[in-house]
């Protein structure tokens, strides 16, 4: 599945929900159910700023394409950002870097997150971004 | 007194969140304004808007006499002695950034200290870091307790002959706690130190007295005693003020300019460079007639009230932590849900209309002397009830069942 077929599907999800009850619940549900990152990356190194609760990403190349993985101390956090995951893990680099994400728009997840939390996202995007970046530049 | 003529003076609380009735304890960080103020705001700028202390034509007189009207009710508000010790700033922000400056310039030198204390609001915590790294003075911390009070025995221990001043909260912004400023107050002047009040949180909770407290300054913001964002005051006895180097240089604080010799203007002139916030500042005196006309005292119980009631409903629960167990607070109540983050919790009370803060509250080191990384905050005024604090409780209870 690429990319925008991912992000299609979340959106669809999304829509089944009729208020936002059933749609922090579902982002409740899937940080409980996102798997941990290994105690390794759990570390400054890996800390993404700009987040009131703190968020960890990792990034490893596999055959060209780049494993994300993702924890969060704040349960709805670590659901907001398992979607990223969802749609962007196991992607060539060059495929990441050329996506919008649009459909966090589309989910309401913007409007639902005020200004300092949309910060948070915007870092974890831009986290992710990075290293498909250092990727790229190793490549060269 | 019926607290619902006060809370019916405050458009903004008639709105709705997410079909919710809104519920703002988030007044710490600023409160509502009330109709008079917004009122006065408009009627400044459709009325009398024109620059001040400079025109001869009858709107810049008028305007004038406006500004220095509202100067008279802050005098009067806090109980200075004289208007001349009344310095508008931006904000407490501002008025503390403004003191560091100007004492640093005048009294402060290599291996000097400067005490505050592991409560304060970085407000009150950067600018004399900054000071002491540009003059090589020391900062000394005083340490809290578990409760969140102020460690008076430690306190005593900091100050000595290098002490030059003691910077301290009135009110904690982050636990509540109201500390005992009379007594820091006069222990730091038997050692002949100088001391400021960060009052930020204290204006709109307790009467305040200057000249009874017999501070050396005192800082605080208009936006977080219902008055409009933009404004604030520095306090400081005309004496210290006189001999005060200036902050900021520019119009409006000088007396004469020429290449070879500036001369600065007198009081409190000689600290607000540059054109005024006109309309702010006489939209902070509508907040002050605003609380005048209630009574600090008739507004401070309400907020008393609701601040016991809201600790004691939240114990109830069973799975709260309160954060910050002071004897005397005033406005503000710190928790923690057991077991989950305080922004899980606050984006779910958002969903349900309650406004509270979540995170460190700008008091780092409050929070790592906890062993916390931040907290849930209500904070309240005079019109919150404690039907919305039921509300809070039951907005606990389902953010709890939809974390479990
Ligand atoms: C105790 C305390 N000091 C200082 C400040 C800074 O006030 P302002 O942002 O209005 O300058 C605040 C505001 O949060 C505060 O609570």
């Amino acid at each position: 599945m690429s990319i925008q077929e991912k992000a299609n599907e979340i959106v669809a999800e999304f829509a089944l929900f009729d208020d936002w009850m059933d749609k922090y619940n579902y982002l409740i549900e899937l940080g409980h159910s996102t798997p941990i990152i290994e105690e390794k990356y759990r570390n400054e190194s890996y800390l993404i700023n700009g987040c009131q609760s703190r968020v960890w990403i990792s990034a490893e190349m596999v055959d060209g394409k780049m494993i994300l993985k993702a924890d969060s101390d704040a349960v709805i956090t670590k659901g907001v950002v398992s979607l990223l995951i969802r749609v962007l893990s196991n992607e060539k680099p060059e495929d990441i870097l050329g996506n919008e994400l649009g459909f966090l728009d589309q989910i309401g997840l913007q409007e639902h997150l005020s200004p300092t939390r949309a910060n948070g996202l915007r870092a974890m995007i831009q986290q992710i971004k990075l290293y498909a970046m250092a990727s790229e530049a190793r490549k060269k | 007194m019926n607290q619902k003529q006060i809370i019916d003076q405050f458009p903004i609380l008639k709105q709705k969140i997410n079909q919710f009735p809104f519920v703002y304890f988030d007044n710490a960080a600023t409160s509502q304004k009330p109709q008079m103020v917004i009122d006065r705001l408009v009627n400044y700028y459709s009325n009398f808007n024109s620059n001040i202390h400079r025109g001869v034509h009858k709107l810049s007189q008028q305007a004038t006499d406006a500004y220095e009207h509202a100067r008279m009710s802050v005098q009067k508000f806090i109980h200075a002695s004289s208007s001349k010790e009344i310095i508008f700033t931006k904000g407490t922000t501002d008025s503390i950034n403004l003191l560091a400056f100007s004492l640093g310039e005048t009294f402060i030198l290599e291996g000097d200290e400067i005490i505050v204390s592991e409560l304060e609001h970085h407000s009150n915590i950067v600018p004399w870091q900054m000071l002491c790294e540009r003059k090589k003075a020391i900062l000394r911390v005083i340490p809290v307790t578990d409760e969140g009070e102020l460690r008076m025995d430690e306190f005593v221990k900091l100050l000595n002959k290098q002490t030059r001043l003691v910077a301290i909260g009135h009110v904690s912004n982050a636990l509540g706690t109201v500390n005992p400023v009379k007594e820091i107050i006069d222990l730091a002047h038997k050692n002949n130190s100088l001391v400021l009040i960060d009052g930020a949180q204290a204006v709109a909770h307790l009467k305040v007295d200057v000249q009874q407290l017999d501070c050396d300054f005192y800082a605080f913001s208009s936006h977080k005693m219902y008055g409009p964002m933009g404004v604030g005051v520095l306090f400081g006895k005309k004496e210290l003020l006189e001999q005060l180097h200036p902050y900021q240089g520019g119009g409006e604080m000088i007396e004469s300019v020429s290449f070879e010799k500036t001369i600065y203007n007198s009081l409190p002139f000689k600290f607000e460079a540059g054109t005024p916030n006109v309309a702010d500042v006489l939209g902070f005196e509508a907040a002050i007639e605003f609380i005048q006309n209630e009574g600090i005292e008739n507004l401070a119980a309400f907020e008393n009230e609701v601040l016991s009631y809201a600790s004691s409903e939240l114990e109830k629960i069973g799975r709260i932590k309160i954060v910050g167990k002071a004897q005397n607070k005033a406005g503000v109540l710190s928790f923690l849900i057991e077991g989950i983050h305080p922004y899980d919790a606050g984006t779910i009370l958002d969903q349900l209309g309650i406004a509270v803060r979540t995170g460190n509250h700008c008091a780092e080191p409050i929070m790592k002397r906890l062993g916390i990384r931040g907290t849930i905050r209500a904070s309240f005024a005079a019109y919150n009830t404690k039907d919305e604090v039921d509300r809070m409780v039951r907005a606990i209870h389902k953010t709890i069942e939809m974390f479990s």
